[in-house]
Order: C-alpha cells, then sequence, then structure tokens
C-alpha cells in the first residue's frame, strides 16, 4: 500500500473511532484499486532504480519499466472494467448508492464508470507522453536537463552537461504523479481527494523545472507554479474545513445529503458555511484546469516547463482536474446547483473570452498554446454547466478528444529547432515567426500540425468539432443559451489565430535559416501518428467513444 | 457550553505565551552583543558567507531537516497504530511494514544519491 | 404564395423519402467518394504521380458525372412521387437521446445539382489539364479541385442540416486552398483569408440556425425539421431563416458579405470557373430553396431573401459596369446573378424553381465565359487588362464564338439559355404578393436586366471588338484542343439548355415533386409586355455599350470617371465599411483586451498606450509576470466567485 491511500485510510480509521469504539481493518477491493497500485508499486521502483542502477543503465530501466507499468495499468483498467457487474446503464448522472461501482478503502475511493473512462484516458495519454519524453535524437541525452540542481550557467552544470549526463528522475516524478491523477477523480470524499491534488501537482512542480534549455525560464516557472498552486490549495483546503463544519463529514454523498436536506442545527440557517465551503473547493479545482481568473500562471508556465512535460501536463491535468470537478459539482454539490452556477457561468464565459482573445495577440507558440488550453477550458466548463448527464458524457468525451490532440501538437513543437549558422541545433525555436514557411520545408509536420490545429479550432471531420458540437448541444439542450452563444464566437475567434499560424506555415516567405526540423526518432513518430489518428477518427466516427461514455455514471 | 471554547481558550494561551516570551526577553534580558550572537541560527554550523543579503544557509541543511521530517511523520503514524494493534491483527501488521518500506525508499534513495554526504 | 398549403410542399412529412433501392441509388455515396479519393491520392501520392495524376483526377470527376447520370435514370425510372430517396450511410453521432445518422437524400433538387456541378467540373478539369500545364504544383492543384467536387457534392446530397454544413466548410476550405493557391505572391493569400473569413461569418448564421433547430426541433435532419415546421412559433422561424440566410449570404457573396469574390479571382481561372462562378457559390441558393418550407412559414425571412436578392443585383451589376479587369468584371456579373437567384428563391415555389433553372443555365454559361477569359489571358501573358484587349475576334476565333454565346446567353435574348430563365424570374417577381411589391421587386429585376446587358456587352466589345490597344509584347494565339473543346461544349449549353429545359415544362415537372407544387400567378403586367420591355432594355444596353466601346475611341488608361464610377470600380467602398465597421472595431476590441496581458505584446500596447491612458498603467501594473501579482488577480477571483455563490441566496 502506497502512502497516499495510506493517509486516506488512517484518516477514515481515525474518522470511524469517534463514532464507533475502535478499529476495524478496512474492506478494500484489490481489483478496482490495481491500477493505481501498480503505478505506485512502479514509482517506488522507479525511485530504487535511480538509487541503486549505475547512472549510465539508468535510462535503459526506466523507459521500459515506466512504460511497461503504464500498460499494465492500462490494462489493470480495461480488464476491471470489461469484468464483472459492477458497470450499470442509467439515465441519471448519479447512480443510486446499490447501483454499479464500487465503493472501496472505506468509501475513500469510488471506481464507477467514470473514474475507470478517466482512469484508462489518462493512461494512456501519459503512455504517449512518455515517449514523447524519451526521445533522444533532438538533444543528446533528452530534453532535460542533466543536472537540475546546478545553477544555471554554472561551471557545474557545465561539466554535467559535457559528462553527458541525464537526469531519468523524470520518470518516477512522472509516476508519481499520475498514480495522483488517478486518485483525483476517484476520490470520494474531500480529504483523499486533497491528498491525491497534492501528489499530483507536487512532482508537476518539479518536471517543469527540469528543462535542458533556457534553465532560468525553466525555474522560474516551476516556482511560479509551486507558488501558486500551493496557495489554491489552501483554498481547497479551506474549502473543504468550511464543509465539514457544515456537513459534518468530507464525503461527498454526506455532504450532499446536508445539501439537499439540511437537518442539524450546525447546517439549519448556516447555507454561507455551505455556499462559501462550495466557492472554495471550486476554485481550487478551477486553479488546475486553468479556468479565469484562475489562469495565470498557465501561459508562463507552459512556456517555461520542457515541451514534452508542457504536452502531458496540459493533456492529463487537465482530465484529472476536470474528472475531480464534475464529482465534486454533480456528486456533492448538485443540491446546491442554482446557487454555484450563476457564478461558473461567469467563470465559464471569461475564461472562453480571456483565452481566445489574448491567444490572438501571443507571438509565442507555446504560450498561444497555453491561452488556447484556456479557451478549451472554457469550452468543457460549457458542457459540464449543462449539470446532467449529457454534460457528463460530453466533457468526457471532449476531454479525451482535447487530450490526445494536445500531446501531439505540443510533440510537434519540440522538432522545431534554432540552427545556428555552422547547422548546429539549439534549443526549441518557439517564435511564431520562426515557423513561417514551414509547410515548404517540412510538408509532413506542418500538415500534421494543421491537422492538430483544425481539431483545436473545431473544423467538421476533426475530434474538435465532435467534442464542441458536444458540449455546445449538452449546454443548448439545458438552456443554456447564453453560453454555448458565447462559445461558439469564442470559437470563431480561437479559428482566427489557429488559422494564422496555417497561413503562416503555408503562405508566408521562410525567414532566412535559423529554424530547422530535426528528425525526431520512433517512439516521437509513433506518439504523434497515435495522436493524430485519433484526432481524425473521432471526428469521422466519434460513435467509437461516444458508445463508450454512454454508460457513464457517478457512484455517490 | 460551546465545543469551540476550548480551542479558543488554547489559541489566546498559545498567542499570549509567544508574545509574552518575546516582548519579556526584549524587555528585561540583557543585551551584551557578539558575533556568534548576531549569526544566523543554524545548529551550530558556520554559515556559509554571502555577498549580498548577509548570510545564507547550505542547501545541504534542508536536505537534513527533511530527511529528519520523514522519520518524524513515520512515527506520528506508529503511534495510532500502536495504540490499536491489538484490533487490527495481522492486515495492519503488513500494510504498515509496507507503509514503512515506502519511506525507506525514500532514504535509499537520498543515501545513495550523496544527501547524506556533507562534503 | 403564402397560400400554398405547406402539405403540399415535398420534404414535408406527405413526401417520405423512401429507402434507396437498386445498386445505383445504394451506391450513391460513391458520387462523394470519388472524387474524395482522388484528392487522398494526389495529396499522399507524392511527386511519382506528377506525371499522370491529373488524369486520374479527370477520369473520377467524370465517373462521378456517370454515375450522376446512372442515378439520374434511376430517379427518373420512378413515380414522380416516389423520386425521394434517402440513404442511410451510418450512424455519426449516437449521443444520449440526441442521434444523428449520416445519410444522403437523393430527390430531383440534389440529382440536377449532381449533374450540373459533375459535368461542368469535368469539363472544367479537361480544361485545366491544359491550362495549368506548366505549374509545377499542378498535381495538388487537382487535388485540392477534386476536395472541391466531392465537398460540393456531398453538399448537396446531404440528408441533414449538419452534414451539409460538413459539405460548406469542405467547399470552404477547397475554395481557401484554390484561391491561395499562388501564395506566393502575398497579395494573392490575403485573398484567399479575406474570402475565409466573410465565409466564416456566414458559417456563423447557419452554425447559429442548426444550434436553434436542435433545441426547438430535436433533430437537424430537412425532413425532421421540415416536417416539424408547425410546432414552432414564427418567431423562432423567423430567426432561424434570417440565421441560414446569413449562411447563405457568405457562401453566395450576397450583400453585406459581398466583398470577398472580387479578389477570390486571384484563384488560378478555372478554379474562379468552377467554384467561384458555376458552383460553389450558389450554394446559398441551394440552401434557401432546401429550406423553402421554413421562409414560407416566416414571411419576414422570406421579404428579406428578397430584399438581399434584389440588393446585391444592383450591386453587383453597378460594380460591374466599372471593371477594367475582365476576371473581376465577371465576378460582379455572378455576384448580380446570384442576386437574380436569391431573389427568386424568396418568391416560394414558382421562384424555387426559376432560381435553380437560372442557376444551372448560369453555371453554363458562366463558366463557359469564364473560361473564355481564362483562354483570353493564356494568348495575352496572362493580362486582364480590358483596356489592353480588343479585336480578338480575329485571332482567337473558338474563344470569341463561344463567349459569344454566354454573351447572349446572359443577356437573355431568345433563343439563348438565359432567356428562358432570367425572362421567368422577371415574370414572378411581377407576380408576387400585393400592392406596390409586385411594381418595386419587377422594377429592380427588369433595370437589374439593362444593367446586365450593358456590361457584359462592354466586355464583350471591350476584348473582341473596336480597335487593337495590345501591349506591344502580345501575340495572341487560340488556345489548345484541351482548352476550346470544353469551352465549345459549354458554348452549346449556354445555347441550348435552356430551350430543352423550358421545352414542354421538363424542367418544372421534374423539379416540381422536390420543391412543390407551383401555382404561376398572373403577373401585374402581361406578360409580353414584360418581355417586351426587357428586350428593349437590353437592346438599349448592348446599345449604349456599342457607341462607347466599340466605335468609340477607348483610352488605355481609365478616365477619371464621375463619383458613381470611381465608387463603382472600388466596389462601392464595401471593403472601407467593413474596415471601419467591423476591422477597426475588432482591433480596438483586441486591443484593450491587450492590456490584460502585457508580456510580448508591448509594442501593439504602446501604440494604442495614449488611448487608453491611465487605465492602461494601472491595469499593466497587475499583469507584470510576478507570483504576486497573479496571486492578487486569483484572490480577487476568488472574493468574485465566492461572492457571486453567496449573493444567490440574497
Amino acid at each position: 500500500m502506497t502512502p497516499v491511500q495510506h493517509l486516506a485510510f488512517l484518516e477514515t480509521g481515525m474518522h470511524r473511532t469517534a463514532s464507533e469504539a475502535g478499529f476495524s481493518a478496512p474492506e478494500v477491493d484489490y481489483a478496482a484499486v490495481s491500477p493505481m497500485l501498480v503505478i505506485f508499486g512502479a514509482a517506488l521502483l522507479a525511485v530504487l532504480v535511480e538509487a541503486f542502477v549505475p547512472r549510465r543503465f539508468r535510462y535503459a530501466v526506466q523507459v521500459p519499466l515506466t512504460l511497461l507499468s503504464l500498460a499494465g495499468a492500462f490494462g489493470a483498467v480495461v480488464w476491471y472494467s470489461t469484468t464483472g457487474d459492477h458497470l450499470q446503464t442509467a439515465g441519471s448522472m448519479v447512480s443510486d448508492p446499490t447501483g454499479g461501482g464500487v465503493s472501496t478503502l472505506e468509501g475513500a475511493v469510488v471506481i464507477d464508470s467514470v473514474s475507470l473512462f478517466l482512469q484508462g484516458t489518462l493512461l494512456l495519454l501519459a503512455f504517449l507522453s512518455v515517449l514523447i519524453m524519451s526521445e533522444r535524437n533532438l538533444d543528446s541525452g533528452g530534453s532535460f536537463t542533466p543536472a537540475a540542481s546546478a545553477v544555471p550557467g554554472s561551471p557545474g552544470e557545465e561539466q554535467a552537461l559535457r559528462a553527458g549526463f541525464c537526469q531519468s528522475e523524470i520518470y518516477p516524478l512522472l509516476l508519481f504523479t499520475v498514480g495522483g491523477m488517478l486518485l483525483f477523480p476517484a476520490a470520494a470524499d474531500l480529504l483523499t481527494m486533497f491528498i491525491a491534488l497534492e501528489v499530483l501537482s507536487l512532482p508537476l512542480y518539479l518536471m517543469c523545472g527540469l528543462a535542458r534549455r533556457r534553465r532560468l525560464l525553466s525555474q522560474e516557472a516551476s516556482l511560479k507554479y509551486f507558488l501558486l498552486g500551493a496557495f489554491s490549495s489552501a483554498f481547497f483546503l479551506y474549502g473543504a474545513a468550511l464543509l465539514y463544519g457544515y456537513a459534518g463529514t468530507v464525503r461527498l454523498s454526506g455532504i450532499a445529503t446536508a445539501i439537499t436536506v439540511p437537518t442539524t442545527d450546525a447546517q439549519l440557517g448556516r447555507d454561507w458555511l455551505m455556499l462559501t465551503g462550495i466557492a472554495l473547493v471550486a476554485v481550487g479545482l478551477l486553479f488546475k484546469i486553468g479556468a479565469a481568473p484562475f489562469h495565470s500562471w498557465t501561459p508562463d508556465v507552459y512556456q517555461g516547463a520542457p515541451t514534452p512535460v508542457t504536452g502531458f501536463m496540459a493533456a492529463a491535468t487537465k482530465v484529472a482536474a476536470f474528472g475531480a470537478l464534475l464529482r465534486v459539482l454533480y456528486v456533492a454539490f448538485s443540491g446546491a446547483r442554482w446557487d454555484w452556477e450563476p457564478a461558473l457561468w461567469g467563470v465559464a464565459i471569461l475564461t472562453m473570452v480571456v483565452g481566445s482573445v489574448i491567444a490572438i495577440v501571443q507571438t509565442d507558440v507555446k504560450r498561444m498554446l497555453a491561452y488556447s488550453s484556456i479557451a478549451h477550458a472554457g469550452f468543457l466548463l460549457t458542457g459540464l454547466l449543462a449539470v446532467d448527464v449529457s454534460g457528463l458524457r460530453s466533457v468526457l468525451f471532449y476531454l479525451v478528444a482535447y487530450g490526445f490532440t494536445t500531446i501531439g501538437a505540443f510533440a510537434l513543437v519540440t522538432l522545431v529547432r534554432d540552427s545556428g549558422e555552422e547547422g548546429q541545433i539549439g534549443g526549441e525555436a518557439t517564435h511564431l515567426s520562426q515557423w513561417a514557411g514551414l509547410g515548404r520545408r517540412s510538408p509532413l509536420l506542418a500538415a500534421t500540425f494543421t491537422l492538430f490545429l483544425l481539431s483545436f479550432a473545431g473544423i467538421p471531420l476533426t475530434s474538435g468539432f465532435s467534442g464542441k458540437f458536444a458540449v455546445f448541444a449538452a449546454a443548448v439542450s439545458h438552456g443554456a443559451w447564453v453560453l454555448a452563444l458565447i462559445g461558439v464566437l469564442a470559437s470563431l475567434v480561437a479559428a482566427f489565430f489557429y488559422v494564422r499560424v496555417i497561413v503562416l506555415m503555408y503562405f508566408s516567405e521562410p525567414t532566412s535559416g535559423g529554424t530547422a526540423v530535426v528528425a525526431p526518432g520512433a517512439a516521437t513518430v509513433f506518439a504523434v501518428v497515435v495522436a493524430a489518428a485519433v484526432t481524425v477518427v473521432l471526428g469521422v466516427a466519434p460513435s467509437l467513444l461516444l458508445d463508450l461514455t454512454r454508460d457513464a455514471v457517478f457512484l455517490p | 457550553m460551546n465545543p469551540y471554547v476550548p480551542i479558543l481558550v488554547l489559541t489566546a494561551l498559545g498567542a499570549a505565551f509567544a508574545v509574552l516570551s518575546v516582548a519579556g526577553s526584549f524587555l528585561i534580558g540583557p543585551r551584551r552583543h557578539n558575533r556568534a550572537k548576531l549569526d544566523a541560527y543554524e545548529c551550530g554550523i558556520e554559515p556559509t558567507p554571502h555577498a549580498v543579503g548577509g548570510g545564507r544557509f547550505p542547501v545541504k541543511y534542508y536536505l537534513v531537516a527533511m530527511l529528519f521530517i520523514v522519520f518524524d511523520i513515520e512515527s506520528v503514524f506508529l503511534m495510532p497504530y500502536a495504540v490499536a494493534f491489538g484490533k487490527l491483527g495481522l492486515f495492519a501488521l503488513v500494510e504498515m511494514v509496507l507503509f514503512m518500506v515506502t519511506v525507506f525508499v525514500a532514504y535509499a534513495y537520498m543515501w545513495r544519491r550523496g544527501g547524506l554526504d556533507w562534503d | 404564395m403564402t397560400a400554398l398549403p405547406s402539405t403540399l410542399v415535398a420534404g414535408t412529412p406527405d413526401a417520405v423519402s423512401l429507402a434507396a433501392s437498386g445498386a445505383v441509388q445504394e451506391r450513391a455515396w460513391l458520387l462523394v467518394a470519388l472524387p474524395l479519393a482522388g484528392a487522398a491520392i494526389l495529396l499522399l501520392g507524392g511527386r511519382r504521380l506528377n506525371r499522370w495524376g491529373h488524369w486520374l483526377a479527370v477520369a473520377l470527376s467524370w465517373s462521378a458525372f456517370a454515375w450522376g447520370v446512372l442515378l439520374f435514370w434511376s430517379l427518373r425510372g420512378q413515380a414522380p412521387d416516389d423520386r425521394s430517396r434517402s440513404l442511410h450511410l451510418f450512424t455519426w453521432v449516437p449521443a444520449g437521446n440526441f442521434q444523428l445518422d449520416a445519410g444522403l437524400l437523393l430527390d430531383p433538387l440534389s440529382v440536377a445539382f449532381v449533374l450540373m456541378v459533375t459535368f461542368v467540373a469535368s469539363l472544367i478539369h479537361v480544361y485545366s489539364v491544359a491550362y495549368m500545364e506548366h505549374d509545377p504544383d499542378r498535381r495538388r492543384f487537382f487535388a485540392y479541385m477534386n476536395l472541391f467536387v466531392a465537398s460540393m457534392l456531398l453538399l448537396v446530397l446531404a440528408d441533414s442540416y449538419v452534414l451539409l454544413y460538413v459539405g460548406w466548410e469542405g467547399v470552404g476550405l477547397a475554395s481557401y486552398l484554390l484561391i491561395g493557391f499562388w501564395n506566393h505572391n502575398p497579395d494573392y493569400a490575403a485573398a484567399a483569408k479575406k474570402a475565409f473569413i466573410a465565409n466564416r461569418v456566414g458559417d456563423l448564421g447557419l452554425t447559429i440556425a442548426i444550434m436553434i433547430m436542435f433545441a426547438t426541433f430535436g433533430t437537424v435532419t430537412y425532413s425532421g425539421v421540415l416536417s416539424g415546421l408547425d410546432g414552432a412559433s414564427e418567431g423562432t422561424l423567423t430567426a432561424i431563416g434570417l440565421m441560414l440566410l446569413l449562411g447563405a449570404c457568405g457562401k453566395s457573396a450576397q450583400f453585406p458579405l459581398q466583398s470577398w469574390l472580387g479578389d477570390a479571382m486571384a484563384g488560378p481561372t478555372p478554379v474562379s470557373a468552377l467554384i467561384h462562378a458555376a458552383t460553389m457559390v450558389t450554394a446559398g441558393v441551394y440552401l434557401v430553396v432546401r429550406s423553402g418550407p421554413i421562409y414560407e412559414s416566416a414571411p419576414t425571412a422570406q421579404l428579406l431573401v428578397v430584399i438581399v436578392g434584389a440588393v446585391t443585383l444592383v450591386f453587383g451589376a453597378i460594380v460591374g459596369c466599372a471593371k477594367d479587369d475582365i476576371k473581376k468584371a465577371l465576378a460582379a456579373s455572378t455576384m448580380s446573378q446570384i442576386g437574380y437567384m436569391m431573389l427568386a428563391a424568396g418568391l416560394g415555389p414558382v421562384g424555387y424553381i426559376f432560381a435553380i433553372f437560372h442557376l444551372l443555365t448560369h453555371g453554363f454559361f458562366k463558366a463557359g465565359m469564364f473560361l473564355g477569359a481564362g483562354s483570353v489571358m493564356h494568348g495575352m501573358n496572362d493580362s486582364v487588362d480590358l483596356r489592353g484587349f480588343g479585336r480578338l475576334n480575329g485571332v482567337m476565333k473558338v474563344t470569341w464564338l463561344t463567349f459569344a454565346a454566354g454573351w447572349l446567353a446572359i443577356l437573355g435574348v431568345p433563343p439563348f439559355s438565359g432567356f428562358f430563365s432570367k425572362d421567368k424570374i422577371i415574370e414572378t417577381a411581377f407576380a408576387t404578393g400585393d400592392g406596390a411589391r409586385p411594381w418595386l421587386v419587377g422594377s429592380v429585376a427588369l433595370v437589374g436586366a439593362g444593367l446586365t446587358a450593358f456590361y457584359m456587352s462592354r466586355m464583350f466589345f471591350l476584348t473582341f471588338h473596336g480597335r487593337k490597344r495590345w501591349p506591344e509584347d502580345a501575340h495572341p494565339h487560340e488556345s489548345p484542343l484541351l482548352m476550346t473543346v470544353p469551352m465549345v461544349i459549354l458554348a452549346v449549353g449556354s445555347v441550348a439548355l435552356g430551350g430543352f429545359l423550358a421545352f414542354d415544362h421538363t424542367f418544372l415537372n421534374w423539379l416540381e415533386p422536390a420543391t412543390g407544387t407551383a401555382h404561376e400567378e398572373d403577373p401585374v403586367l402581361a406578360a409580353i409586355v414584360i418581355q417586351g420591355a426587357t428586350l428593349a432594355l437590353v437592346a438599349a444596353g448592348i446599345a449604349l455599350a456599342w457607341a462607347r466601346y466599340w466605335r468609340a475611341e477607348v483610352p488605355a488608361t481609365a478616365p477619371a470617371g464621375n463619383p458613381l464610377t470611381v465608387a463603382a470600380r472600388n466596389d462601392l467602398y464595401q471593403d472601407q465599411v467593413n474596415e471601419v465597421l467591423l476591422m477597426q472595431s475588432g482591433q480596438y476590441l483586441t486591443r484593450s483586451l491587450v492590456f490584460v496581458d502585457n508580456r510580448g505584446v508591448d509594442g501593439l500596447v504602446r501604440g494604442s498606450a495614449a488611448a487608453v491612458g491611465g487605465l492602461a498603467g494601472r491595469l499593466r501594473r497587475w499583469q507584470t509576470g510576478f507570483v504576486r501579482s497573479y496571486a492578487t488577480s486569483m484572490t480577487a477571483g476568488v472574493i468574485a466567485v465566492v461572492l457571486g455563490v453567496v449573493a444567490v441566496r440574497i
């Protein structure tokens, strides 16, 4: 058992002392939590590899270990969701307590169809990300710094560079963060959720600071993300405390009951406690998805982090955080939906507008994609605000569509490099002007990037269109007219800056030298091909995935 | 009585203790300065000199401090386990061993990667 | 027109579509699949296809035409009421209670389009083989052309608004790629962008219309929407109608979204002929006709269709009178002729038939004239300046004769094609509604005919008659057979198609099951009077053009001209209006928001910092890239959200 589950178990265990006389061993459904056990186990193993395997073999051990564990965990998810009778089809977004899904670890973790769907998605996204992170054709020694703790530009760093070191800690860090992400949308009480939030965030902060080039920018990103992340975690925790004060429990189902049928003295007439708690918990999660006005970290961090990490973060963090947001809002807070909906409407509108409009003036491709991801968070919120089973399904679909496209797009960003006068390859050429005329020099790269951009823009026959259609349809069918309309307008604005890049790649004269496209290794190629394939397939035949989300339902 | 009252009282007592100790030593303590007294407190270690902004703590100091916290937390969790040991049985024993192994993984990493070497 | 009971209108439940039967109908998806496969093969095949790839494209285009003919015969073999066939392809989006099937609708209307699109497209494919012979990117050109054909066929064959939207975006994409085909010229790339953006504005309308439909009817198929009209309020239907009209205006270059069409002439001439004259730009007319029952239930929206058509018709004609660029003059004429179709499409079932009729004949004669213009350019070193032509009739006999056929057809001189279609539109315009409306609409259509005669004759005389005004290095010559044969075939169509289809009401009878029974009403003037007046105006137009551009000396550079001429040369200042109304205000909005994020955009910010002054300074101080300011803005956000949630209870 891992520390996280331990803490969860102990928390619930202590909880019981208050109500019952003494402890009893908790029930653990090992099959249901097996994906998390695999990942956390592998993460610990990876730490030991770092400790005991000689430096030159570490990369060769870490990459297969990470990929195998991700694949194994995905296999476990598939196996668990295809066997057993725990999944049910229902017409409502929350099944009755006797229905499908498994509540395990004394109710701290719920493995229902939504958890399984998101866990599967996360594992696939992480798998592709690892393939991209393991790329070593672009920079000798990989995309990450050889000595993260050395002062940038110091002799120590220089030495490590020359020795060809590589920091393979990225793999255990990734496994820990994936573990946290798996737990995040499956957490059934606010404390477990908080722990998952921290477990997924802390390694991410570190991963952001590991860029091989532009070390200062990377470290700045890391520190900013850490400070602001800690800040927002505090809000989450404060909200959880207030909700505990109101409901007398941190269990989501208990909070739902307390909101719907307030009974005790602590609940009657103390709505402000509940409402403030809801708002603060929501803020903590909105920070993670990058919704405005809690988005300010996104551009800086996305720009500074190593690009493979940015891709992973943009895709997987959003999936996990939206999973948690969905669960909290739909399971715990749906009784007070009329109270929080207006505020979230405001957030959704602001997010779409800020993301789409500010992206127009960006000159750095990573910053542009960062603002684009903010805008997508807004579109996702639009679907979420249907507060209904169709909202749930559309968001799940959108997350998959967006996740794969994002990973593919950032993977391509790693390939366009500065080049010196003698043709030596430098860091990433992220300034948009350096992308001019790429269509003529690297038609394949430009075409693939165009596909991803078109998908972001929501052009039909790409997954982005199917996703946007799903979320807007969900919003409209529940009367969220204005939201959908603003969403369409915002995507219109967004289409402009996506198309601008396409125009730049195809219809502009290339800048005189200074940019080179580096041929990637097979792993990156494979990841990009998969991402492109998913983008097209989900655009042409979205029913393949929509069928999977059809049974999506939360277990309280 | 409102169950929160004792908490409030405790908070007030704690705050009063902190304020009174600092204020008291400030007001009535003798003032005889020497270099050692003005240095940053660092468990008896010489502070690293730094050009700007005075003394700076060596980062290794924090490594040790963090390692201490790892074991600190471990003992925090061992306490309630020890109390309920009898009722939890084999399951909890296995779990607790696993927990300690987990903590030792961090320790092993620190040790192997030179976190315990002072120089 | 509103007197028609909606049950008589096809597409409504009475005309329930039968399932497609027989191999020809069941495999109708081949129509889309064949050219699409061509595009894919050409794009993915790489350089090794350079030698024969274009012939593959030609072959696939012709085979789509062949399939269209088979389809036509198979429908023709069935009773008129059974000619609407639906073909289910696959379930596209099964989302909860909302299910979207991808399916094709094979009915007289769509088949008429299929025949015209594939035939004209195939001819233009052949023509392009010669026209693009020396272009290094010929393979890519044909790939885009095939992509266009596939998208256009999907657009007309779709059985739901969403699938239509896919085709709609597809033709937009193909158009964008082809306008910017010679994108090494920045002006051309800008033209492509302009077309794209104007189209996006229109697409927004279509998107909203589809959303309203979904919200109102719970379905977006033609049959579902058009059969559920009784359940919707007139207000909703008006909204749908207006939004659809916005979409149609974008695609068909109708007022006020017309400005892109002139610039779109930057594309290779075959593209202008196919996409920006014969087919894609008429998609808006198709959309309005297809949605006919909606407009019949929403008189306000229908009236606006008529107004848009009438305004564009005059607008295009005026612009056409002043253009010295042969392709831009033709583009203005296209705009104007589509205005006729749009006007007709706003006149109810009779109008639909003549709108589509005119659309078909126009497809032939306008494509023919564009190919003629291409042929002239081919012989004149790619010059497009009308003032640099003159007296080409001797050296380019075939081009001259085929162009003349198109010219007489667009003028509506009997017995050429245009006479049968355009005259009927004018008559119908005089027959619609009551009070002053028939007079007003009719007169606009009538005056338009005179203007058309003037500017088309001007173009014709300037090109082929009068004195030689050739540049010194010009050695005009007739184009190769591959180019002239398609021109001749289109010219035959320009001459005879109208009479052929009008004979014994052939076309009317064919289309009636799809558009609804047409009750011709008597115009406010006798038909013979209208015809007489039209012909008289046409004759006057020709005479005026003859006096000014054949007999008189034509200066090599355009004279200053009166204010109207100057305005017309500048497209009646549409670009300036757009710029002031849309672009500048849009840019202003963007700039204001830029202040929220100062990094990397300082240049822009400084440019307008003076205007926004102190406020900018304050906002910029918040967003410095410092964590502390980010934390501050987050805290403000937290307070706002908390207050927002709590305030609901107060």
